[in-house]
């Protein structure tokens, strides 16, 4: 589903490669929570698996297309297959929540017919099928996130990306996005989800990637945020040049 | 759907930058009045250079008693020397260059000036004595004019040859430099134009950047995120471009057919019709250039 083989991305007048010689693979269907402190590299990672950005060196497959071969014609229909959530939401606030989620599907030009069908499913999904013509600012965080995982599921993507999804919200809220997130994932999506969440890491149990100063740590199914099991150590990389 | 979302976006970022889109509108009707002038200039430069050049003729004018230059010393023409200019004329050597030519005599042209400055205070001044016999000569080709002036200058008798032609050349050479100032100004706006249109569509993309940002997310392509802008662009250009259509419609009913066709009505003038060819060209070029300018603007405000 995504394979990274030697991946390392150094962004132009950096020294310190923001990802090094990563090489991991992530099968269809898997929860993975990608760990480690800011600046690690996890951002990057997602920003890769979606072609925002282009590794310096290695090949990142995704979704059986190797993306150093998609040309940037192509890039927004690759796109399509992935959804995204982030921790400061990105809704329009100036569009019902109906519209927000619609609006991923009519810029993509999904027929009117369809999107009346798929929206209020997405909706019902992630509870808010009462809420659809509220706006963004009169609901709280956590129904706000409810909103932006709508939006990014409506499409059926196998893959959701979310990069710190329960950061700005409380931890019971948090509790709720983790379950919806579980339960999108049982249906058969993929989610990669970064954290700094020990709570939700450890309560999961899921596949754990740890990424320290750009290089992958430990790759643990079934982990916590921090562990007592011995360590994955990656042909070639000791802990010892980590930062 | 699709039509009717870029629709509704392009009408969203006109609302919202509604005070540069005046400028480009503004901008761009100036920059295209200006190139339509220069054109219709160049229309009219063209018209009454096919209308007089064709009408030139090169005058022989001969010796009266008041003239001392060229072959003249103070003495009328005589006979003889008329005749023999008229010989030369109608000689084997020159023949061959003349269409037609005919004389006029000092009655004549004086009758001749009186019509043409009547009721100014010259006409009263000059007597028939004052002014020259002529030989008044068209030839076959116009441009042949130094043929007579080597043949006949200098005869006795002849005071001078002109070629109507040169006066002619002057005139045109002013309204050249008019057209060109015209098209100069108009080059310069349209690059004041070209800029403004890429820094309106650079705001109105910023102004939108949340939108522009989920729209990449979620996969749009991005022929669909551009197209609003650029035609964001063109649909303000061409309120510009419109509008300058009009004005030159306006300029050559009103000022050129309205004042100067009847102040001067022996000169043929650009009219209606040519103004209609001009205004097709202004609203392609105004479209064409915001498309062009947007277009180049919008994609690298993306590729960033």
């Amino acid at each position: 589903m995504i394979r990274f083989d030697e991946v390392t991305k150094v962004y132009r007048g950096t020294a310190r490669p923001a990802l090094n010689g990563v090489s991991l693979e992530i099968l269809s269907g898997e929860f993975v929570f990608l760990v480690g402190a800011s600046g690690s590299g996890k951002s990057t990672f997602l920003r890769l698996v979606l072609k925002e950005e282009k590794p310096s060196t290695g090949t990142i497959h995704v979704l059986g297309q190797d993306l150093g071969r998609i040309s940037s014609r192509k890039v927004p229909y690759f796109r399509r297959n992935l959804g995204v959530v982030f921790q400061d939401f990105r809704l329009l606030p100036n569009k019902t929540v109906f519209d927000n989620v619609a609006f991923s599907l009519q810029v993509i030009g999904k027929s009117a017919g369809f999107i009346h069908e798929a929206v209020p499913d997405a909706l019902q999904t992630v509870g808010l099928d009462g809420k659809a013509q509220r706006y963004p600012h009169e609901l709280s965080g956590g129904e706000q996130q409810r909103v932006a995982i709508a939006r990014a599921v409506v499409n059926k993507p196998a893959i959701l990306l979310a990069d710190e999804p329960t950061g700005n919200l409380d931890p019971e809220t948090s509790g709720g996005i983790m379950a919806l997130l579980e339960r999108i994932n049982a249906n058969g999506t993929t989610v990669i989800m970064a954290t700094h969440d020990a709570g939700i890491v450890d309560r999961l149990q899921r596949r754990v990637i740890e990424v320290i100063g750009g290089r992958v740590v430990r790759d643990e199914r079934g982990g916590g945020y921090k562990t007592q099991a011995t360590p994955i150590v990656t042909q070639g990389f000791g802990l010892g040049d980590a930062r | 759907m699709r039509l009717g979302l870029v629709i509704s976006e392009v009408g969203q970022g006109l609302r919202r930058n509604l005070s540069m889109v005046i400028s480009v509108v503004l901008v761009t009707f100036i920059s295209l009045t200006f190139v339509g002038a220069a054109v219709l200039l160049q229309m009219q430069i063209t018209q009454m250079k096919s209308y007089w050049f064709d009408r030139a003729q090169v005058a022989v004018y001969l010796c009266t008693e008041f003239s001392t230059v060229g072959g003249c010393d103070q003495q009328a023409a005589t006979p003889d020397q008329v005749a023999l200019v008229q010989a030369q004329l109608e000689s084997e050597t020159l023949a061959p260059f003349i269409d037609t030519f005919y004389f006029e005599t000092q009655e004549e042209a004086f009758a001749r000036f009186q019509e043409q400055f009547e009721g100014q205070a010259v006409a009263d001044l000059i007597t028939p004595e004052l002014l020259p016999e002529a030989f008044w000569v068209n030839l076959i080709d116009p441009t042949q004019s130094d043929i007579l002036v080597d043949a006949l200058g200098g005869l006795v008798g002849v005071e001078s040859i002109v070629d109507q032609r040169s006066y002619l050349e002057q005139i045109f050479a002013i309204l050249n430099a008019a057209s060109f100032t015209a098209i100069g100004i108009a080059a310069l706006m349209l690059v004041a134009a070209a800029l403004l249109i890429a820094t309106t569509i650079r705001l109105s993309a910023f102004s939108r950047r949340r939108e522009i940002g989920i729209m990449r997310l979620v996969g749009a392509s991005n022929r669909f995120i551009q197209t609003p802008f650029i035609i964001e662009g063109v649909v303000a250009a061409l309120i510009g471009s419109v509008l300058a259509g009009l004005a030159v419609v306006a300029i050559v009913q009103f000022f050129v057919q309205g004042y100067l066709a009847e102040t001067l009505p022996l000169t043929s003038f650009v009219g209606l019709q040519d103004a209609l060819l001009v205004v097709p060209l202004l609203i392609a070029a105004g479209a064409v250039l915001a498309a062009l300018s947007a277009n180049v603007a919008i994609t690298r405000y993306l590729r960033v």
